[in-house]
């Protein structure tokens, strides 16, 4: 996962012209009554980025992504999305938009091409030069894989199917920015590659910017360029996979084995303490395996730390206490050491 | 040169042609279009010696042009008033919201669905009922008078089916809204001549644009000395404009602002609430 992760930043490295913003949030502050869901919320998004919005039931990420849509009003704060309020939008900035949002049961009664070739007909006087609105309806069914079920009624579609019904017409209208609420929930394996797939072609083809949740964070490393953690009201890490697991820290995890015993050692220097092992015992070592910790880790370890109120971002003393002394790596036999 | 507001609005027509080709393509809503046929068949069935109080006049022919107007009017109303909550569930509205002028297509497509059906459910009624009695008079000059209570009754009973719609908080508490309007019906004199009621009824009757709509079918429907049984012995064209055109002038006011006022607030947590809330109340 960190693989792709690292392979797909390399292939687009990242642009960090300042006009560039398709999503730019300050200060974003969000209250219900005497509730605080957002105390602070910042970030931006550039063109063609995938932006994973990740955090805990009830941290806000819903509310945050109304109103980047323009479907709740904020309490205060900066909020641009294609150059504009969101609360004032006119509706040819929502032309540029697409939504898909959870719990869709609409149009029921529509057949599956019916539906799409009508959504789509209301972009069609806000095609530009550029972007040629709406997508062809065939071609967009073919895209997400219901050509099989296009003259099926939506009430009829499967989960899955019903999902893919939402991401189509999400993105019918070409849109420059797409929001997606947890969009591949109900999806087998394979529907999830397709739709991963599909997600890295906008964004790369039509440098189309993505904005996500997901609880899925297997998806989220797979999928985004940039992850933010939103806990509490605010944005409490914000990075590629790779730099939030950097920047945590945390913990590699060493395997090895030697003589027919198998080791397991977890520490927070592992190109050094493979080195020393290397120097100690040489060609005795087998089977090493060195695995950082993945993004499902570090998320853990950020909000929990988040939640226990232990609040410096960067907390390394606590952790040096796990290695070894400092000179000779000695060898742990805790977990795994009998099989 | 077309706006992508036009192009919303012809949007829309097709929305509201495809939706009405819906309404013949499940049990559902094909039982609605034929239930006011077959209950009209059964009175008409149970009234067929009755006569009109103090006429040698068919009660029952009497009562076919008074339940087109009742189709007209509640069904109107009731049929927006339904749509619009069930697809404030489903999410048919945030959907709308979330299209550039989709709001634009959605009420427009609604319009022409709904008049659309209440059409198809006039004729339902009225091509059957020709036949089963010969009292009724369809003439050239009926066509007009027709027509123009059947448009002036659409303006002034959908828009007060929005804003009933956008009010209440689900389908299942439309219940709240069809006994009063059940009592409507019952004293705006559809199945049984006004003029039988004590004059408070009448009174009550004569506000709501049902009487009025019934008034104007048998008016159009029926020989002109059966005008003799209405109250004040006139078919009160005038009168019949007067009290419909009030209802679509409050309506067209009243309607954008409590639809602009409900779809602000749709979003998509509002619909996985509503959801999440419909999904307790059903039996386990």
């Amino acid at each position: 996962m960190t693989v792709l992760g690292r392979a797909r930043a390399a292939v687009h490295p990242v642009r960090a012209t300042p006009g560039d913003a398709v999503i730019d949030v300050r200060d974003l502050r969000m209250r219900y009554g005497s509730y605080d869901v957002l105390t602070g919320v910042n970030f931006t998004a550039r063109r063609g980025e995938v932006v994973a919005l990740l955090g805990p039931n009830g941290a806000g990420k819903t509310t945050t992504i109304e109103i980047l849509e323009g479907f709740r009003m904020r309490s205060a704060g900066e909020v641009q999305v294609l150059d504009t309020d969101p609360a004032h939008g006119t509706e040819a900035w929502r032309a540029r938009l697409g939504v898909v949002l959870q719990s869709w049961r609409d149009h029921a009664k529509w057949r599956v091409r019916e539906l799409l070739a009508h959504l789509g007909s209301y972009y069609t006087e806000y095609s530009t030069e550029l972007v040629s609105r709406p997508w062809d309806t065939d071609e967009l069914i073919e895209t997400v894989g219901l050509t099989p079920h296009a003259h099926k009624r939506v009430g009829g579609l499967s989960g899955g199917q019903r999902r893919r019904l939402d991401v189509a017409i999400g993105i019918v209208g070409r849109p420059e920015l797409l929001f997606l609420d947890e969009p591949t929930a109900g999806f087998d394996p394979a529907a999830r590659r397709e739709f991963h797939d599909l997600v890295h072609r906008l964004s790369d083809d039509d440098e189309t910017t993505v904005l996500l949740t997901t609880h899925d964070l297997d998806e989220a490393e797979k999928l985004s360029d940039r992850i933010l953690i939103l806990a509490g009201g605010s944005i409490i890490a914000d990075g590629s996979p790779d730099e939030l697991s950097r920047q945590m820290s945390t913990e590699a995890e060493v395997k090895w084995t030697r003589g027919g015993q198998r080791y397991v050692h977890t520490t927070t220097a592992a190109t050094e303490f493979v080195h020393k092992l290397f120097l100690q015992y040489g060609e005795e070592i087998a089977d090493l395996e060195v695995r950082r910790a993945s993004l499902e880790d570090t998320y853990m370890t950020l909000v929990r730390e988040y939640e226990d109120h232990t609040v410096s971002p960067r907390r390394r003393s606590g952790r040096e206490e796990d290695r070894p002394g400092a000179g000779v790596p000695q060898v742990t036999e805790d977990r795994g050491a009998a099989r | 040169m077309t706006t992508p507001v036009m192009s919303a609005a012809r949007a829309g027509l097709v929305r509201g042609r495809i939706e009405l080709r819906h309404t013949f393509t499940n049990g559902q809503d094909l039982w609605a279009y034929l239930f006011p046929a077959v209950v009209l068949t059964v009175v008409m069935y149970f009234m067929r010696d009755a006569t009109v109080p103090g006429m040698n006049f068919q009660l029952s022919s009497m009562t076919l042009p008074s339940v087109l107007g009742m189709n007209i009017a509640f069904g109107s109303l009731i049929n927006l008033a339904q749509t619009l909550t069930t697809e404030r569930e489903d999410g048919t509205l945030l959907r709308a919201k979330a299209t550039p002028n989709g709001m634009v297509g959605y009420l427009i497509g609604k319009i022409t669905q709904v008049s659309g059906m209440v059409l198809v459910s006039c004729v339902i009624v009225l091509v059957p009922g020709l036949f089963v009695t010969d009292s009724l008079r369809l003439s050239a000059s009926s066509v007009p008078m027709l027509l123009w209570v059947l448009v002036l009754g659409l303006i002034a009973t959908m828009p007060i089916g929005a804003v009933i719609g956008s009010l209440i908080s689900s389908p299942r508490s439309m219940g709240l809204v069809m006994l009063p309007m059940m009592g409507l019906i019952a004293v705006s004199g559809i199945f049984y001549p006004i003029t039988s009621l004590p004059s408070w009824l009448q009174g009550v009757g004569q506000v709501f644009p049902i009487y009025w709509v019934g008034l104007g079918m048998r008016s159009a429907l029926l020989p002109d000395e059966m005008a003799a049984a209405e109250l004040t012995q006139s078919w009160r064209h005038l009168e019949t404009a007067g009290v419909l055109g009030v209802w679509a002038v409050l309506g067209l006011v009243l309607a954008p602002i409590v639809l602009r006022r409900m779809a602000r607030r749709e979003s998509g947590s509002s619909v996985a609430a509503r959801r999440e809330k419909a999904l307790q109340r059903m039996p386990r």
